[in-house]
């Protein structure tokens, strides 16, 4: 027995030792996937998490077309919800005038029906996308700070270019959060201070919001590149005023007070820049259309073989395809029957035929201009503004992930805010020198200068209809309308607005969007928008 | 420890005492007889027959008989795995025929339980035990179907009727919400991966449908499964949602005996789905349609469905030998090899598997050290059916012909669009047959599960054992996709890298499992007379290790050139976890009548974080056995009677990813680039992460009663139990702004099931003729949700899941606080008062504002089950045997997403210059489906409650041929003869209860023979 007594806790000693080295074998690390500390080991580390952040305006994640998206929703569709410009633009143009949609999808209807809920999958794909861009920003700006660049032994012009990119980041940061109070007004509101997991996030409101953009944009303004001077897709000086005089023509709608005369002054700054329009308005959105950077200030760049995704000018050009529109035509290969406009759109072209005013650029054959039924394709006038073929009539390479660069910011934009700025009391600008600029646009819309009007026609509504005859279909027109109060009041109608066939006007609450009911769920400071 | 060793002289000197007397009594004489089974009379071959008290033993022969040179005043013991241990004293006999007793009536029976056996009645714990006389009988490829409604708590669905398609199998309900639901099984001591249901489900491998099926059914023995904490819970992290462990055949000493078995099945499918006929369709275009939509049908009539299924013929044949080498070399082995050749009723599928398996248990030094070998192998040879044809057959326009006289396309018919760079209509569905016919879809898939166990005795300790067991289980799945480039599916589809549009497609996956296991464990039993009582103590480590291989390849088009940007950024990837354990048992039993057991086991995982990674579960049980008080034991009627009550917690991890706390970047893939300028960089974009992640526990409470009447004709046990997890693995909705993703798994949410299960038994009929035993079994399960959220908000409505086909992001179902899991969230259809048809887009509109909006929507049924039954009978009368298993399930509804996604005006008639067919519930509701919410209506969720004929069968004993030497049974079944329900679609019994395209399950007439020699 005595044997036994020894040899039983020498075993255990023995298993002890045994286990006690088999713990740390618990500690595993992936094969492919790397921590911060490695991807920002290098210049181009950071280069590439740089394009992470431009890319998330213009990819829905890190597996083209789909397959690994950065807002992902179950039972949501990739392409649908989690891509930015697409939500976006239903959130801007489906609510309003300029677009109906035929599809079925949970919600899509609710934006022209204006009968939104705080559960729509759209805007909460877009909300999620804006803080998830705003997120990714205030990462970088952590990982990008002088002494982790001391720390990880970037030094030269390597750290140089990196410093470089901060600048930028913070732009599109300002953006997102234009976005964001545009859409939202009162978003939860983070910086580089907020860490990964965290506590919830203070909600901001839309007027300290607005102060906030605004300082950005100038704390930024004379650190970022010159105009026209840093590659296609990054942002420049010009971006930023572009923004900011923006954000000036809508600073009544945001915080109560305006500030035209700034308006007057920021888009003066970019359309003194150096940008000129291109020659022909029906070039402006094709697959070849980074030929018009002279007029493009900042863009989403896609690029049918190695950026697809089924958002952004993607959706667009599918989704207007249908009826007999044959989908060659659009330089792709098939039509997704979704997206065509009202009556209310089309008329405001007096001669809606494309033969005067090239901009009209509609599909009649078979379509009807009466909706009868917004969920039928045929119904109401088809759009062929966005076509994947070139310049010369040839295919896009790819015939379902489309070549379209999408202008963020365009000079004709800058135009209009000089002169509704002016027209709306702004100081620093001249109804003469809006006039120019507006003719400037109708000359190349018309091809001649039949078009052009005099300074007693620069009325507030003419700057209105003309800013939807030219920016149709970007993404300009919820707010637009909602700055000139016609978005839920019943002074402007068109067909199916807020759900009936003549129009209707909705409660004023709906100028602004719910905060989605997801965030609203997990973030306990928010507070609702009032009525939602 | 004194007076431990006198009693160890005594039992020493008493033996040796007993050997001496064996000497002494020389006389001896020859012992004949015939061992059979005294519930049909049948031979048993392999019993060992032992002279007591003596070295002297033999084996029945394949007829059951022996011989045997015994001593005078011998007694016979005879042994054999499934049957209760008897003894005879030969007296003056010559011969010694004894009916034997198998122990599915006795209470002695040995069942496998966790780390080691134990008698059934000591078993403090709810668990279940099915050896392989009573599993289904007839043509069955997946092991899990060998126990269908054979064990109440224990729910199995076929995921359809495709060749060696997985089941889901959920016990009592399954413990969690969002992460696997799976049970831990474990075969011979080895965890299998890949239990998942279908393809893609983690832990499957690539190019198979499921990890089960790879395992032959012919070679299972037993399948025991652990159904509460009590008797799960040393399975610690693993066995929240229970354990089924499955042992394999073995080898019995004696003279080789083989079993060759074979069959042949003719499998079709039951029902069709109910759509327009072409001059239906006709009729309905022409009265709907306009002048153009009425251009577009064609001048024939096709049956799509008819077209794509077939009546699948399948055989499956298995051979096995079992003995055991005698002599120096101790050693019984079984080995067995089997081929199934399976089609499926879906044009094009077909599963080949070949399978063997060693077992080899030699002993060594006089039986202390006792090895267990154990290999199973397979290659299974698969080409999958495209099941997209499924859904195309339904909606696929039945006025066109399946084939033109172009030979554009395949000559194939397909909506065409001159103006179409490709010629073809965008959107449009492919023909069905092509979509089967064109895809060349194949995989081979290599398994091997296999351990090595070594089970000492300590020599100077024999009440201690020590046990090493070392396993693995490696697969290696591969598979190739061909498509032609004539076909709609693939035709032009995208530039090679040449910029030339190509078609078609050329590729291929390989996907490798490497999963090891350790484990060890010494165990000490003793029983301590003096106190009368006896103690059981296992303690353990494990160490577990599961990796994959993946690798990754580029596009190829058919003709071999490699699609534009398809080059994967990582060639491989491989994804690892481990589990390390160390777990211990306790068990006491006093004066046989009073069982206590304790479980333990602390278990660390790789995927969490190193300061949450450990946990320890517990459990504890005791059990009474009442029939063994002095107040039952002569009872006549009660012949069984124990009273169990277990209380434990166990855990759960699957379902989270292997590095989920760690903050890493991962880089875009080379079509998910972004251009700055003229260059094109690959994005690294930080992932989301969760520090805080842990466990799920579950803490489950049991009580249970074991009971047997007149003489064990009755029996069976009734159990009820409430389970209660917390921290349940939830994708949550993070604070935007606060991590990488809007969703992040975390732990949060409460769930609870509790329920009632009962199995009874019977044996209505026993004599030397006839024997007729029924059993059935019934549980109740009620599931409730009791908390989502972080912070509570009475104005959560839930977690909205479930996406139905028809729009993107519509979703019918929902999980909410105070709710039971998987209830449908709609709106109240109104429906017209004259004709009793619901009224398009006409709701209740609940919350009472003048707008139908998603307040509106309400919690209708759910998607699981009230009650489910299983009923079994089988009948022995002389040579001839038959016997059912039906189940029923009660309480489950099911939304018809056939209906609601073909069954309008809307999908027939479309915009988009095709037709499509669809259901003829179209007749019925006259639904145009516009708008954005008829889909959304509760008249499209149905009742799917349904009783089910899964198997009928009769066989027929030809006895001995060919010289004695040979016995012979033929059998004969139908699988799946019929189901009786209300609900309207195809099948009531899906999974997830959305029915949309699902592959029918056939039924099946078998006809096999079983040949022992």
């Amino acid at each position: 027995m005595k044997k036994n007594i020894i040899r039983i806790p020498a075993m255990v000693c023995l298993m002890t030792v045994i286990m006690g080295s088999c713990t740390k074998k618990l500690d595993l690390f992936p094969q492919n996937d790397v921590t911060s500390e490695v991807v920002y080991s290098t210049a181009k580390g950071y280069k590439e998490s740089l394009a992470k952040i431009y890319g998330s305006m213009a990819l829905t994640g890190n597996t083209g077309p789909a397959g690994a998206a950065d807002v992902f929703f179950p039972g949501s569709d990739e392409g649908a919800n989690a891509d930015f410009f697409r939500s976006y633009w239903k959130a801007q143009e489906l609510s309003t005038d300029e677009a109906v949609i035929a599809w079925g999808d949970a919600g899509i209807q609710d934006f022209h029906n204006m009968n939104w809920t705080s559960s729509n999958q759209f805007l909460t794909g877009v909300y999620y996308k804006s803080l998830y861009q705003i997120t990714l920003v205030n990462e970088f700006l952590r990982q990008s700070i002088d002494g982790k660049l001391t720390s990880r032994n970037i030094s030269g012009t390597d750290a140089d270019a990196i410093r470089k990119y901060r600048p930028e980041v913070r732009f599109l940061r300002a953006y997102q959060y234009w976005v964001l109070m545009d859409l939202f007004g009162n978003p939860p509101f983070v910086t580089e201070e907020n860490v990964i997991g965290g506590p919830n996030p203070a909600q901001i409101a839309r007027t300290d919001l607005f102060t906030y953009v605004e300082s950005e944009l100038k704390a930024i303004e004379a650190d970022l590149p010159a105009p026209k001077t840093n590659e296609y897709g990054r942002a420049d000086q010009a971006a930023a005023w572009a923004l900011l005089a923006r954000i000036y023509l809508n600073a009544e709608v945001y915080t109560g007070s305006p500030k035209y005369t700034e308006a007057v002054t920021y888009s003066k700054k970019a359309i003194d820049a150096g940008y000129t329009l291109s020659n022909d308005y029906r070039q402006l959105m094709l697959a070849d259309n980074n030929l018009n950077k002279n007029e493009f200030i900042f863009t989403i760049n896609y690029d049918g073989t190695k950026t697809q995704g089924y958002g952004g000018t993607t959706f667009l050009t599918h989704a207007s395809v249908g009826g007999s529109i044959s989908a060659s035509s659009a330089g792709v290969n098939s039509g997704w029957s979704g997206l065509r406009t009202t009556k209310a759109f089309v008329q405001k072209f007096p001669d809606p035929s494309g033969a005067t005013d090239t901009r009209a650029q509609f599909y009649k054959s078979g379509q009807n201009l009466d909706i009868a039924i917004q969920t039928t394709f045929t119904e109401g006038y088809a759009i062929t503004k966005y076509r994947n073929v070139t310049r010369t009539g040839a295919p896009g390479p790819n015939d379902v992930f489309v070549d379209i660069d999408m202008p963020v910011f365009r000079l004709p934009e800058m135009y209009f805010i000089y002169a509704e700025a002016v027209k709306r009391g702004g100081a620093g600008g001249d109804v003469t020198q809006a006039v120019t600029y507006m003719n400037a646009i109708r000359t190349r819309a018309f091809g001649n200068t039949n078009g052009n009007i005099n300074s007693i026609d620069l009325t507030l509504q003419f700057i209105l209809d003309e800013r939807s005859r030219e920016l149709y279909w970007e993404g300009f027109r919820r707010t637009d309308l909602i700055r000139y109060k016609q978005f839920t009041e019943d002074t402007y109608l068109w067909p199916w607005k807020g759900g009936v066939a003549g129009g209707t006007g909705a409660e004023s609450y709906r100028n602004i969007y719910p905060l989605p009911s997801a965030d609203i769920n997990a973030n306990i400071n928010l507070v609702q928008n009032p009525r939602y | 420890m004194k007076k431990h060793m006198q009693k160890l002289c005594r039992f020493l000197m008493q033996t040796i005492g007993f050997l001496l007397l064996s000497v002494a009594a020389m006389a001896q004489n020859v012992v004949s007889g015939k061992v059979t089974d005294s519930k049909d009379g049948s031979a048993v071959p392999g019993v060992t027959v032992t002279v007591k008290g003596s070295r002297t033993s033999t084996q029945t022969a394949s007829d059951g008989t022996y011989r045997i040179t015994v001593p005078k005043g011998a007694t016979l013991l005879f042994t054999s795995v499934g049957f209760a241990n008897q003894e005879s004293a030969v007296n003056d006999r010559n011969s010694v025929d004894i009916s034997f007793v198998a122990t599915s009536q006795q209470l002695n029976e040995v069942v496998v339980v966790g780390y080691g056996t134990a008698r059934k009645k000591d078993l403090t714990g709810s668990m279940t035990a099915i050896s392989s006389k009573d599993f289904i009988k007839g043509a069955v490829t997946t092991p899990e179907q060998l126990i269908l409604g054979k064990v109440a708590g224990v729910n199995i669905t076929s995921n359809g009727g495709a060749p060696g398609s997985g089941s889901t199998i959920r016990i009592r309900g399954g413990a969690s919400l969002s992460a696997s639901n799976d049970p831990l099984v474990i075969i011979d001591g080895v965890q299998l991966s890949g239990v998942g249901n279908g393809v893609n489900s983690p832990g499957s491998i690539a190019g198979s449908a499921n990890g089960l099926s790879l395992i032959n059914p012919n070679d299972i023995e037993t399948f025991t499964i652990l159904k509460d904490a009590s008797a799960a819970a040393i399975y610690g992290s693993r066995a929240s949602n229970g354990v089924i462990i499955i042992t394999t055949k073995k080898g019995r000493r004696g003279k080789p005996t083989f079993n060759f078995n074979t069959l042949v099945s003719a499998g079709a499918i039951t029902k069709k789905i109910d759509v327009l006929s072409a001059n239906e369709f006709r009729e309905y275009v022409q009265t709907h349609g306009t002048p153009a939509q009425r251009a577009l049908m064609g001048p024939t009539s096709t049956d799509w469905q008819d077209q794509v299924y077939q009546t699948a013929i399948s055989t499956d044949n298995n051979l096995s030998v079992s003995g055991g080498l005698t002599g120096k070399f101790n050693m019984p082995y079984r080995v067995s090899a089997g081929y199934l050749n399976q089609e499926g009723v879906l044009r094009t599928g077909n599963l080949q598997r070949v399978s063997a398996g060693i077992n080899l248990s030699p002993t060594f030094m006089d039986n202390h050290l006792k090895v267990d070998i154990n290999i199973k192998a397979s290659n299974s040879k698969a080409r999958f059916a495209n099941e997209g044809a499924i859904g195309a057959a339904v909606s696929f326009d039945p006025t066109q012909p399946v084939r033109t006289s172009s030979p554009r396309f395949g000559g194939y018919y397909e909506w065409l669009d001159p103006s179409a760079a490709n010629g073809l209509k965008g959107l449009a569905p492919s023909n069905p047959v092509s979509l089967l016919l064109e895809r060349d879809d194949r995989s081979s898939v290599n398994r091997s599960v296999g351990n090595i166990q070594f089970d000492y005795k300590f020599h100077f300790l024999p009440e201690l054992r020590a046990n090493l067991n070392v396993g693995y289980d490696v697969a290696k799945g591969s598979g190739t996709i061909f498509v032609n480039d004539s076909v709609r599916s693939a035709y032009k589809r995208d530039v090679d890298t040449a910029g030339v549009r190509k078609g078609g497609i050329r590729n291929k996956y390989l996907q490798k499992i490497d999963n090891k296991m350790l484990e060890f464990y010494l165990n000490y039993a003793k029983d301590l007379r003096s106190i009368k009582s006896r103690i059981d103590v296992t303690a353990g480590y494990g160490f577990y290790d599961n990796a994959y291989n993946n690798y990754n390849y580029a596009d190829y088009f058919v003709d071999g050139s490699k699609r534009k940007q398809s080059d994967p950024i990582y060639a491989t990837d491989k994804p690892q976890n481990r589990l390390i354990s160390f777990y211990g048992r306790f068990n006491y039993t006093l004066n046989q009548k009073y069982i206590l057991t304790i479980n333990a086991r602390s278990d660390g995982s790789s995927r969490l974080n190193p300061d949450n990674r450990w946990i320890t579960y517990h459990s504890e049980a005791f059990a009474w056995r009442i029939k063994d008080e002095a107040f039952l034991k002569n009872s006549k009627t009660i012949s069984d009677l124990k009273l169990r009550i277990g209380y434990g917690i166990t855990g759960q991890q699957d379902g989270i990813p292997n590095y989920s706390y760690l903050a890493i970047y991962s880089l875009s893939n080379n079509t998910a680039q972004y251009q700055f300028g003229n260059d094109f960089y690959n994005m690294y974009r930080p992932n989301a992460y969760n520090q805080s992640l842990r466990w799920e526990q579950t803490a489950t409470s049991n009580i249970g009663l074991d009971f047997g009447f007149l003489d064990s004709r009755i029996s069976g046990g009734v159990d009820f139990y409430l389970k209660k997890t917390k921290d349940l693995l939830n994708d949550v909705n993070q604070s935007a702004g606060t991590n990488f993703a809007p969703i992040v798994l975390s732990n949060v949410g409460n769930m609870e099931n509790r329920g009632v299960e009962l199995t009874v038994n019977t044996q209505p009929v026993r004599n030397k003729n006839l024997t007729w035993d029924f059993g059935f079994n019934v549980t109740f399960n009620r599931n409730r949700i009791t908390k989502l959220t972080f912070t509570e908000d009475p104005n959560y409505p839930g977690q909205r899941y479930g996406g139905i086909s028809g729009g993107t992001g519509n979703s019918v179902l929902i999980n909410s606080v105070g709710y039971n899991r998987g209830a449908f969230y709609v709106l109240q259809q109104v429906y017209d008062s004259k004709t009793g048809k619901p009224v398009e887009n006409l709701f209740e509109d609940r919350d009472r504002d003048g707008a139908i909006t998603d307040k509106d929507l309400y919690r209708y049924k759910s998607a699981n089950p009230d009650v489910f039954l299983g009923f079994n009978s089988s009948v022995n009368y002389k040579r001839w045997n038959g016997g059912f298993v039906m189940r029923a399930s009660l309480g489950n509804y099911m939304y018809n997403n056939v209906y609601s996604s073909t069954g309008i005006q809307r999908n027939i008639i479309n915009p988009l210059n095709y037709l499509n067919n669809g259901s003829r519930n179209l007749l019925e509701s006259g639904f145009a489906g516009s708008g954005p919410r008829f889909f959304q209506s509760d008249y499209y969720v149905q009742n799917a409650s349904f009783l089910r004929m899964d198997n009928i069968n009769i066989g027929y004993d030809l006895g001995k041929l060919f010289n004695e030497k040979a016995t012979l049974r033929a059998n004969a079944n139908v699988q799946n003869l019929f189901v009786i329900t209300k609900y309207k679609g195809a099948d009531p019994e899906i999974s997830g209860g959305i029915d949309n395209n699902f592959y029918p399950r056939p039924r099946t007439f078998v006809f096999g023979l079983n040949l022992d020699f």
